[in-house]
């Protein structure tokens, strides 16, 4: 009989205090995507309730500061070209921080500039300029967007009926229109049209069906697609899905709905969790004999977070797998931030007048009236 | 001795430039350590950038910015604009980026570039055979099918791409990743709407689940190429997964079962289909497929209230009332 699972807050804490502040060559791989970093770490401490000093806030929001373009969005690092991914990650990372320094980092102007710069005219966005499509960049800019309040119908025009392209014969979401149903894009296309409100438009049963049998019956743990192996970061990008269906069933006057559980089996995800993706020095990983990073640190907190929290809006269930202490915060199924600091960022920042945008969005118009 | 050739080269090469260091503040976080090779490039890397220079030493330093990081978006961004400011050969370009994508091939930028320089080429010439030995080292990777969808599709390469399928099912059956191109071809060529090719289809799977009773894409693919036709539209199929059920049954046979029953109901509501779908649920709920317990149990539900005897059907009771109006869930 096997003891009950402990969540290692503490090596987790040593291991993700640090990395905010220093990390090895190993990280030279992610030097185009600091702010990743910055969010990975930030969320991974907010699921473990663990406060942020006032100082090392302030630090961040000045790194990500710099890592602002002049012309709008986020870059991987200070000086590079903006990009919708660090872009994401960067608003994701100060709105957790939450202060007024950190909300006022986001040039929003310059922000709504940069998303018209990147849209095209098929209602994709490139992830760059001169940058490739895929569906992630729909939900980077939905996200973005809709926290900084600088979303208007224009922006996303044709963008839910390019996301609808995605799904494919599997019931999941592809990368592009065509390809096969992943774990990650699908996550990235369901939140997207959610952002959108346009959730309803998907085969929302024929997704649930893909999204359920992503579940491995003998590890616990996600797959990314059919047939392939369990990775940790699935518990997110699959599991998430979840609520997010939830939602939108209940939305369409679903009445069959289980008012406790999402419709996975919550036990068994935080089981692979604790037991296979726990690196004993701190940091979580893909599946035992891998090493440990900050993406699946974020990933794997957020996947147990979703696992431990069932609620819509009148009801919050727990189930928490071991010990009392291996509660997490819970997570925002959509933005993968902490509720709280959803409700905070949109309360701020919708007091502030959506940027009117003549330029970008004419141009815009014109170029597509001539393609 | 490389010491000194490393130093005299900056000597030579770069003296009249000025390298500029990260901007990371007074209070850096997510430091990287970077080693002395790395900030040196990217040093000089971020000097070029700042003058926009147009160069082969910028040109050649790209390569080694990429070396170190290939996923610097920026650093592709420049090399794009000196391929055409200096209008190099854009076959050498194919030969290097062939190269690095065989070193790495799980990463965005490399494929985007490679997908540039067949574009300015305009040549796919080489893509489908290179796409192809990539996929013999990673036969799931998928920015390869994604770029080898892009090309087929652009440059209208469908003539020989089933039986590429063909040959990687027969390699291995449970790669999803073909099962997809399967019906990224079909759909795009003949399509599924002729029933000689439905059925040919048909009998594919089957064939396939025969050999692999457990394989999940075969099941996937089966329910995916009739769920928009009528899954009990295609005549003897329930029969023939009926008979499969005796000898080669799985969780997939059964919720394919289900999914035939469902199907069966919405064209015409029986007791005796909706019992068995129920029953069929149940099983799979408690014990061929636990792990979807949850979800087999709301699929059960949901089919009761939608098919079962106290859904709106706008008939009279029993006693000569009639059943209150329903908010009944959509179908």
């Amino acid at each position: 009989c096997l003891p009950r699972p402990t969540l290692l807050r503490e090596q987790h804490y040593q291991y993700l205090k640090k990395g905010l502040r220093h990390l090895s060559d190993s990280y030279e791989c992610l030097d185009a995507s600091r702010p990743w970093l910055c969010y990975w770490i930030l969320h991974s401490l907010e699921l473990l309730e663990e406060p942020i000093p006032a100082a090392v806030a302030s630090d961040v929001c000045q790194f990500l500061a710099r890592c602002q373009s002049p012309t709008g969005g986020f870059a991987g690092g200070p000086g590079q070209h903006a990009h919708l991914a660090p872009t994401y990650a960067a608003v994701n990372a100060l709105c957790i921080i939450g202060t007024e320094e950190a909300y006022n980092v986001i040039d929003r102007e310059k922000l709504l500039d940069f998303l018209w710069s990147v849209k095209q005219p098929d209602g994709s966005f490139v992830m760059h300029v001169g940058g490739e499509v895929d569906v992630r960049s729909a939900y980077c800019a939905a996200s973005v967007a809709s926290l900084t309040n600088i979303l208007t119908p224009k922006l996303f025009e044709d963008t839910p009926s390019w996301i609808l392209r995605c799904q494919n014969w599997e019931g999941g979401l592809g990368g592009v229109p065509g390809l096969e149903a992943h774990g990650g894009y699908t996550f990235c296309g369901t939140a997207a049209l959610v952002i959108l409100g346009k959730e309803h438009m998907l085969d929302l049963k024929a997704l649930l069906r893909w999204v359920v049998s992503r579940q491995m019956r003998f590890e616990g743990g996600f797959q990314g697609r059919c047939n392939k192996l369990v990775d940790g970061c699935y518990s997110f990008w699959q599991a998430g899905l979840l609520p997010l269906l939830h939602r939108a069933f209940f939305k369409e006057g679903e009445s069959q709905l289980s008012r406790q559980r999402w419709m996975f089996e919550q036990q068994a995800l935080q089981e692979y969790i604790l037991l296979c993706c726990q690196n004993p020095a701190g940091g979580l990983l893909d599946k035992p004999g891998k090493s440990r990073d900050f993406y699946h640190t974020c990933y794997c907190l957020s996947g147990l977070s979703i696992a431990q929290h069932f609620g819509n809006v009148d009801l919050h269930h727990e189930l928490i797998l071991g010990k009392e202490e291996n509660r997490l915060a819970p997570t925002h199924p959509v933005y993968n931030i902490c509720p709280e600091k959803v409700a905070q960022a949109l309360q701020h920042f919708h007091q502030l007048p959506v940027p009117e945008n003549f330029f970008f969005s004419f141009l815009f118009v014109s170029l597509r009236l001539l393609h | 001795k490389l010491f000194l050739i490393v130093i005299v080269d900056s000597l030579v090469h770069w003296a009249d430039l000025e390298p500029v260091p990260q901007d990371d503040g007074p209070n850096p976080v997510v430091k990287i350590a970077y080693s002395e090779k790395f900030s040196d490039v990217y040093d000089y890397f971020r000097a070029l950038l700042k003058k926009d220079e147009r160069s082969d030493r910028a040109f050649a330093l790209t390569a080694e910015a990429i070396e170190l990081n290939a996923a610097n978006y920026t650093v592709w961004h420049y090399r794009r604009v000196l391929l055409q400011a200096l209008q190099k050969d854009l076959r050498e370009e194919m030969r290097y980026i062939t190269d690095i994508i065989e070193e790495q091939p799980k990463n965005y930028q490399v494929w985007h570039h490679r997908r540039m320089v067949v574009e300015w080429l305009n040549d796919p010439s080489e893509e489908l055979e290179f796409i192809a030995d990539i996929l013999s080292q990673d036969a799931k990777n998928y920015h390869a099918w994604q770029h080898r969808q892009w090309v087929i599709q652009e440059y209208k390469l469908w003539d020989n791409e089933l039986e590429f399928v063909e040959k990687l099912l027969e390699e291995d059956v449970r790669n999803n990743s073909v099962w997809n191109q399967r019906h990224f071809v079909i759909s795009h060529t003949t399509g599924y709407s002729s029933p000689a090719i439905l059925d040919r289809e048909v009998q594919y799977c089957l064939n396939q689940i025969r050999k692999a009773p457990h394989n999940e894409s075969a099941w996937n693919y089966l329910k995916g190429i009739l769920q928009d036709r009528g899954m009990s539209s295609h005549p003897g199929l329930l029969e023939q997964v009926l008979e499969l059920k005796e000898t080669h049954c799985s969780p997939y046979l059964l919720a394919f079962l289900v999914d035939c029953y469902e199907d069966a109901l919405e064209n015409n509501n029986q007791k005796e289909t909706l019992n068995r779908a129920l029953e069929v649920c149940e099983y799979l709920a408690q014990e061929k497929d636990t792990i979807r317990k949850e979800y087999w149990l709301f699929l059960q539900r949901s089919l009761e209230s939608r098919f079962g005897p106290s859904a709106a059907s706008g008939e009279p009771l029993a006693d000569g009332t009639e059943p209150p109006a329903g908010q009944q869930e959509l179908s």
